[in-house]
C-alpha cells in the first residue's frame, strides 16, 4: 500500500519524537535529573511507529518496560512523558507512575509495564471489551524477545485464538533479554514460529524496515478489525543502548553498538528508501529532525521546572471510592 | 421473605447485575461448560453450579468459558475492566493463586496509583475457600489476608445468603478491584434473602449477637462456630459480642473497637494460618487502639501454622471447633491479670 506524503512525513516525524527523546533521556538520566530505572528504545522505532500507525485513539495497546517508543506512537505528550520520568506533579500519571508504569488511556495506552509478560493478557482483555461491546477496535501488545517466553504471553496467545479476540501480539526480538542472547533463551529461536504453534497467523519481518513492519502490521490489524481473530508479528531488531540507562553492557562486542547504529538504523533505512524512491526530499526530513529536536529541548526545560508532587497525594488514588 | 441458599442468592445477584448492566460478564473455567462437547451447554455452571443458567439467558458472549489458564483469566478481567467491561472472574479455588497472583497483585491493584488516579478497574474476583472437604492442601486454603494486604484490593468474606447477595451486587457496582470469597461449605446454607436487588456497603461489619463479656470477632464458616460456642457460653452465663467484618478491606475498625471497650476482652476466629492472618491483625490494631480497655489478653484461635491435611481426622483438628473457640472465650473471661 503506498502511503501518503503526509503518512510519510508523520512516520518518520514519530520515529523522530522517539529517537530524540530516548538520545535527551540518556543525557538528562546521567546528570541525575531522572530518578529510578530508563530503558530506552532507540533502535527499535520502526517496530512501534509501523504497528501504530495503523491505530486509531480508541483502540489499545500494552507496553513493556522499555514503553517510551510505544506511548509516543500511540500518541502520549512526549511533553507530559518527560515530566513523568522527571517525577513531576505534571508529569502523564502525576509522577507516581515513572518510565516503568507510565500510561495515559485516553490515548489507548494501557501502561509500560514493569513485569516482563505483563502485557498479553491485558490485551486480551482489551480486545474482549471490543469484541463484547461491539466496537470496532483492535488491541496490540509489545513483548520482548524476553517476554515472549513467559507462560502468561502462551495464556494470552491460546485464549486470544480461544475467544477469537482482535488481538495482535507484536514481539520485538531484541537480540537480548536483559544480558542473555535470545539465541540462548529462546529454545526455539523463532519466536514467530512459536506462535503460529498456538494457531496464529504469524509473520517475522526486520525491523530495519519500517514498510515491511508496516505491511506486516496493516494485515494483522484488518484481520483483528474484521472479526478475523488475532495475528502475531515478529520483529527482527535492535537496540543501540544497554537493557537500562547504566547497563555496562559487558555481554556485547565494544564494536557492536557502533556497527548497529551504521548497519541497522531504521530512521536512516528509511531516509535512503524514501529518498531513492523520491518520495521526500532530503530538506523536508532535516527539517522534521530540526522540529523534533527543538520539541523535545522544550520537553526537558519545562519538566526541570515542573514542581515536584504535592506529599498528600502520597495517600491519593488507592482506591476509587476511599 | 423467601429462604434462599448462599448458591442461590449469589446466581441471583449475578442474573440481576447482568439484566441492568451490559457491561457485566462472567468468565472463568467451566462457568458454563461443555464447550466444544458433544454433551449440553451449561453442563456445570461453575464446577459448584453458582453460575448455573445464566448462559441460557445472557449467552455465550457474556458467560465466557475459558481454557484452565489463570493468568490469561484475571489478566483478561483486569484489561477488560479498565477498557470497560465489569468482569466477573472465577478463580475456582483460591489456592490457584499460585498461577495468576501477578495479574491481581502487580496489574489490576495498582493501575489507578501508578496511573495518576486515571484507571478504574471495575473488577470482581469470585473465588472459593475453605478447609472441610478432604481436598487437602491445594485446594482448602482461606487466602484472604494475601488479598487483604495488598493496597488496592477490597476483599469480600460473606458468611451468610442475605450478606452473600448484597455484598456481590455491591462488588459488582464497585469501581475498584473486588476479591469475592466464598466458602466451599456453605454453598447450601440457607437464610431470607430478598427478591429484588440491594447492596450492603463494604467496611460495615455485621453485629450478630449482643453481649458484654466477651467481644469475638469471627469471619465466614467460623461466624457460625462462633455462634454455636456462643449459644453453649449463654447456658453458663457468658454473653458473647459476635462480630463479623463481612469485609477485611476495607475493615470496620469503629465496631470491633466499639465493642472491645466495652467488654474489654477479645477472642478472633480465623480459618485462616496465623502467621501474618486477619486474626493477628485485628489482634494488632486492638493492641493498638484499645489498649487500655483490655482486661485479659487477646486471644486468636485459628488454623495451626501447616498446610491443610488430607485426612479427615487432621482436617478436623486443621479447623477451629465450636469447643475451641468456646475454650478461648472462657479462658479470657476468667482471667484475672
Amino acid at each position: 500500500m503506498q502511503l501518503s506524503r503526509e503518512e510519510l512525513l508523520k512516520a518518520y516525524r514519530d520515529m523522530a519524537t522517539i529517537r530524540r527523546f530516548e538520545e535527551r533521556v540518556q543525557e538528562e538520566f546521567s546528570k541525575g535529573g531522572i530518578p529510578g530505572f530508563v530503558h530506552l528504545y532507540a533502535g527499535e522505532e520502526a517496530a512501534a511507529v509501523g504497528v501504530c500507525s495503523h491505530l486509531r485513539p480508541q483502540d489499545y495497546i500494552a507496553s513493556t518496560h522499555r514503553g517510551h517508543g510505544h506511548s509516543i506512537a500511540k500518541g502520549c505528550d512526549p511533553s507530559l512523558m518527560m515530566q513523568e520520568l522527571f517525577a513531576k506533579r505534571t508529569g502523564l500519571c502525576g509522577g507516581k507512575g515513572g518510565s516503568m508504569h507510565i500510561a495515559d488511556l485516553d490515548r489507548g495506552m494501557l501502561g509500560a509495564n514493569g513485569i516482563v509478560g505483563g502485557g498479553p493478557p491485558l490485551v486480551v482483555g482489551a480486545a474482549l471489551t471490543a469484541k463484547t461491546l461491539g466496537r470496532n477496535t483492535v488491541a496490540v501488545s509489545f513483548t520482548g524477545d524476553g517476554g515472549s517466553n513467559q507462560g502468561t504471553t502462551f495464556e494470552a496467545m491460546n485464549m486470544a485464538v480461544v475467544l477469537k479476540l482482535p488481538a495482535i501480539f507484536m514481539f520485538e526480538n531484541n537480540q537480548y533479554g536483559e544480558g542473555t542472547a535470545y539465541e540462548y533463551a529462546v529454545g526455539s529461536r523463532d519466536i514467530a514460529g512459536r506462535a503460529a504453534g498456538f494457531g496464529l497467523p504469524a509473520v517475522k519481518v526486520s525491523g530495519d524496515d519500517f514498510f515491511a513492519v508496516h505491511e506486516a502490521a496493516r494485515e494483522a490489524v484488518e484481520r483483528a478489525r474484521s472479526g478475523g481473530g488475532p495475528s502475531a508479528i515478529e520483529v527482527d531488531t535492535c537496540r543501540f543502548y544497554g537493557h537500562h540507562s547504566g547497563d555496562a553492557q559487558l555481554y556485547r562486542g565494544k564494536d557492536e553498538v557502533r556497527r548497529l547504529r551504521d548497519e541497522r538504523d531504521c530512521l536512516k533505512h528509511f531516509r535512503r528508501r524514501v529518498g531513492e524512491a523520491r518520495l521526500l526530499e532530503a530538506t523536508a526530513l532535516d527539517r522534521v529532525e530540526n522540529e523534533v529536536t527543538a520539541l523535545i529541548d522544550h520537553a526537558v526545560e519545562i519538566a526541570r521546572a515542573a514542581p515536584p508532587p504535592d506529599p498528600d497525594v502520597l495517600l491519593h488514588d488507592v482506591y476509587v471510592s476511599y | 421473605m423467601p429462604f434462599k441458599s448462599i448458591r442461590q442468592a449469589l446466581n441471583e445477584a449475578l442474573a440481576q447485575e447482568m439484566r441492568s448492566d451490559p457491561r457485566v460478564v462472567v468468565i472463568g473455567e467451566d462457568v458454563a461448560g461443555g464447550a466444544g462437547t458433544e454433551g449440553q451447554r451449561d453442563a456445570y455452571g461453575g464446577v459448584l453450579g453458582v453460575t448455573k443458567g445464566l448462559i441460557g439467558e445472557f449467552g455465550e458472549a457474556r458467560v465466557i468459558d475459558t481454557p484452565i489458564t489463570e493468568s490469561a483469566i484475571m489478566g483478561a478481567a483486569a484489561g477488560a475492566a479498565v477498557t470497560g467491561l465489569r468482569p466477573v472472574a472465577e478463580l475456582m479455588f483460591c489456592d490457584f493463586l499460585g498461577v495468576c497472583f501477578d495479574q491481581i497483585l502487580n496489574q489490576a491493584a495498582k493501575f489507578r496509583y501508578m496511573f495518576g488516579g486515571k484507571a478504574k478497574t471495575p473488577l470482581v474476583i469470585r473465588t472459593m475457600i475453605g478447609a472441610g472437604r478432604s481436598a487437602a492442601a491445594q485446594h482448602s486454603q482461606s487466602l484472604y489476608h494475601i488479598f487483604t494486604s495488598v493496597p488496592g484490593l477490597k476483599c469480600v468474606v460473606p458468611s451468610n445468603a442475605y450478606d452473600a447477595k448484597g455484598l456481590l451486587i455491591q462488588a459488582i457496582r464497585d469501581d475498584d478491584p473486588v476479591i469475592f470469597c466464598e466458602h466451599k461449605l456453605m454453598y447450601d446454607l440457607r437464610a431470607e434473602v430478598p427478591d429484588e436487588p440491594y447492596t450492603i456497603p463494604f467496611g460495615e461489619a455485621n453485629i450478630v449477637r449482643d453481649g458484654d463479656d466477651v467481644t469475638v470477632v469471627a469471619l465466614s464458616r467460623m461466624v457460625h462456630y462462633a455462634d454455636e460456642a456462643a449459644d453453649a457460653l449463654a447456658k453458663d452465663g457468658i454473653e458473647c459480642d459476635l462480630i463479623d467484618p463481612r469485609t477485611t478491606s476495607p475493615l470496620d475498625e469503629d465496631t470491633i473497637l466499639e465493642s472491645v471497650e466495652r467488654t474489654g476482652r477479645l477472642v478472633v476466629v480465623d480459618e485462616a494460618t496465623p502467621r501474618c492472618s486477619i486474626a493477628t491483625d485485628v489482634a494488632a490494631l486492638v493492641a493498638d487502639k484499645a489498649f487500655a480497655a483490655l482486661k485479659s489478653p487477646v486471644r486468636r484461635v485459628t488454623a495451626p501454622h501447616t498446610p491443610v491435611p488430607f485426612a479427615p481426622s487432621l482436617e478436623k483438628l486443621y479447623i477451629p471447633s465450636p469447643e475451641r473457640i468456646a475454650a478461648a472465650v472462657r479462658e479470657v473471661y476468667e482471667y484475672r491479670g
